[in-house]
């Protein structure tokens, strides 16, 4: 979709190219983000594709036809592109920065208007509200939205998008992150996402390449083998001591298999309870409600003292549903007060408990199967530099 | 004070002849001025040194002293309009210029990528995006320029230009005579509510013009 052939930039008055003979071959439809630490090139590589930044040499493909000397700005005009300082025209209503490209391309005035509601829906905003508003107007997550509507104006199949979430607070940036993920699934463009940030990089990417200090690619692969496969030690260091931690992430609570953990139904008699507890392996049964609902963990002591079952142990508020990440098991598993979790279905119904050992297992497994199955398969997508490999 | 007042209600049509003439040579040297100075801001604001180059130059017109520039210019233009108009438009060129330079190069620089990465070519993103993101700077440097010249265009009467400089120089002439402050008086008068009004004049250019989203 995307090809980067020997591509190369040197800055005049640096000794060392900038970028130096990166080829690189992206799939249609994918998000493939470039992340590396500061200076190793990810934003001129992008800036290249898009000729924001002209290559000393090498050649650029899209959808296979040779763009690396045709006219720039025409180009660009065929390319979203959204960067972190987000740069709406501030002279401009929202619908008017929208409408920008498809004017400058004669689109006619209701298909634009269209297109601009359209968009203004797509990314979470009323059309009716905010066509009109100036950008001092909006917020920062409301002008990043547009941003992003404004690269997808003329629908191009190809969006650059530039550390785009970089200055957003954390909260509304996972937002956003969200919220894009939800929109590719609808638009599936082909989409190079530059970041300084692994864990954003591990969660929007289908593909990700790691770009050293140099502009080399130490490894270019999707998230799960990067996690599980490291190419070197660069790569390793690059994710962090938190990579198994970043893995959870990819996997859901439904591919573990339920503890042996005592459950009862409501009613069930306190001297049932308190043998159901003696003899499991485990400190507590998770009592229900009538509605089969988790309600309170109860161990032996509890069960033992005085006070009516609605007021000892403690309220089973660890509760998760079979799509989550393990990643947001283990977070519950760490504060719970049983040190497990229970498994409920989309209207809460119980379905069973997911403790510590398990998702250990699990981890273990996905590692072992990747490694295996990466071991016997060469990878499917280029990507090297410095004409070597 | 009430023989001012006779003077004004006696000469009021004469003194309204030479306001139109003021207004009208300042009007026509600030045109002129704009046209050139913002084409030569546009023609170097990207070239440090052909900016520099043009505030230079413009800059000293300024620091010639108006009399002695309308004499310099009788031997080149000779007398009435044309000196007049010459000297106006270089006293006008430096505000304007020099707004024009500054307000394009306070543009935002993530607008302007923001603008390239989307396909505007450099005569699009000046016209669409620079310019009338510079506009509110560039009309306060005309303002500044017309204001100046309608005090500077009252010199012009050393060269017989036109406008109220004829009276206040004719009343300088003839101290000592009755209704000499009268004449001095009234063509100050006059140059005061041309800057007023013409002040008020672009304070209404410059709402109508400004977009909403930068005021």
């Amino acid at each position: 979709m995307i090809r980067l052939e020997k591509i190369t930039k040197r800055f005049p008055g640096q000794s060392q190219p900038a970028v130096k003979e990166l080829t690189m071959e992206i799939p249609e439809g994918e998000i493939v983000v470039l992340v590396g630490p500061s200076g190793c090139g990810k934003s001129t590589t992008m800036k290249m594709i898009n000729r924001l930044i002209e290559p000393t040499s090498g050649e650029i493909f899209l959808e296979g036809e040779n763009v690396t000397n045709v006219n720039g700005d025409k180009l660009r005009r065929r390319i979203g592109y959204v960067i972190q300082q987000i740069g709406l025209f501030p002279h401009m209503t929202i619908a008017a920065n929208i409408g920008l490209v498809p004017r400058m391309l004669g689109w006619e005035k209701r298909r634009i208007s269209r297109r601009v509601d359209d968009l203004l829906e797509m990314v979470g905003l009323d059309p009716t509200t905010y066509r009109d508003r100036y950008p001092k107007q909006l917020s920062g997550g409301q002008r990043q939205r547009i941003g992003v509507a404004r690269a997808m104006a003329a629908d191009p199949p190809v969006m650059l998008m530039d550390e785009p979430f970089g200055a957003i607070d954390p909260i509304t940036r996972e937002r956003l992150q969200n919220e894009f993920l939800r929109l590719q699934t609808e638009i599936k463009k082909t989409i190079v996402f530059v970041t300084h940030d692994i864990d954003e990089a591990i969660k929007m990417g289908d593909r990700i390449a790691i770009l050293r200090e140099d502009s080399r690619i130490a490894q270019y692969d999707p998230p799960e083998r990067t996690l599980t496969n490291p190419a070197d030690a660069f790569v390793e260091n690059f994710i962090g001591s938190g990579a198994s931690l970043k893995a959870l992430s990819l996997a859901r609570v439904s591919e573990v298999d339920f503890a042996d953990w005592p459950a009862a139904e409501a009613g069930t008699n306190r001297r049932v309870l308190r043998e159901m507890v003696l003899n499991s392996t485990r400190g507590s049964v998770l009592l229900l409600d009538e509605r089969r609902r988790p309600a309170r963990w109860l161990t032996v002591w509890e069960l033992d003292s005085a006070g009516s079952l609605d007021e000892v142990g403690s309220r089973a508020t660890s509760i998760v549903e079979p799509s989550a990440t393990l990643h947001d098991a283990l977070g519950l598993i760490v504060v719970s007060y049983s040190g497990a979790v229970a498994v409920v279905d989309e209207t809460g119904a119980y379905q069973g408990i997911v403790e510590l050992d398990a998702i250990r297992a699990r981890i273990a497994e996905i590692r072992a199967a990747a490694r295996e199955r990466y071991r016997a398969e060469p990878g499917a997508v280029r990507a090297h530099t410095g004409g070597r490999r | 004070m009430s023989s001012f007042l006779g003077y004004l209600s006696s000469r009021w049509d004469n003194l309204l002849g030479l306001a139109l003439q003021h207004a009208l040579i300042v009007v026509v040297a600030v045109l002129i001025a704009t046209a050139t100075g913002v084409s030569l801001g546009v023609l170097t604001y990207k070239n440090e040194r052909a900016m520099n180059l043009a505030l230079s130059v413009t800059g000293i017109f300024l620091t010639i002293p108006s009399l002695a520039l309308f004499g310099l210019l009788i031997p080149i233009f000779g007398l009435g309009l044309t000196p007049t108009i010459v000297a106006l438009v270089m006293y006008a060129l430096l505000p304007i210029v020099r707004n024009t330079v500054v307000g394009l190069r306070s543009v935002d620089p993530a607008i302007s990528e923001s603008a390239q990465g989307m396909g505007l070519n450099g005569r699009q993103r000046l016209w669409r995006i620079e310019l009338p993101l510079a506009w509110p700077v560039i009309l306060t440097g005309v303002r500044v320029s017309t204001v100046m010249l309608i005090a500077i265009a009252a010199v012009a009467a050393i060269v017989n230009g036109p406008g109220l400089g004829e009276d206040i120089f004719d009343g300088l002439g003839r101290i000592g005579t009755p209704n000499a402050l009268n004449l001095v008086l009234g063509g100050t008068l006059g140059i005061v509510v041309l800057s007023l009004l013409f002040d008020a004049f672009f304070v209404v250019v410059g709402r109508l013009t400004t977009s909403g989203g930068i005021r």
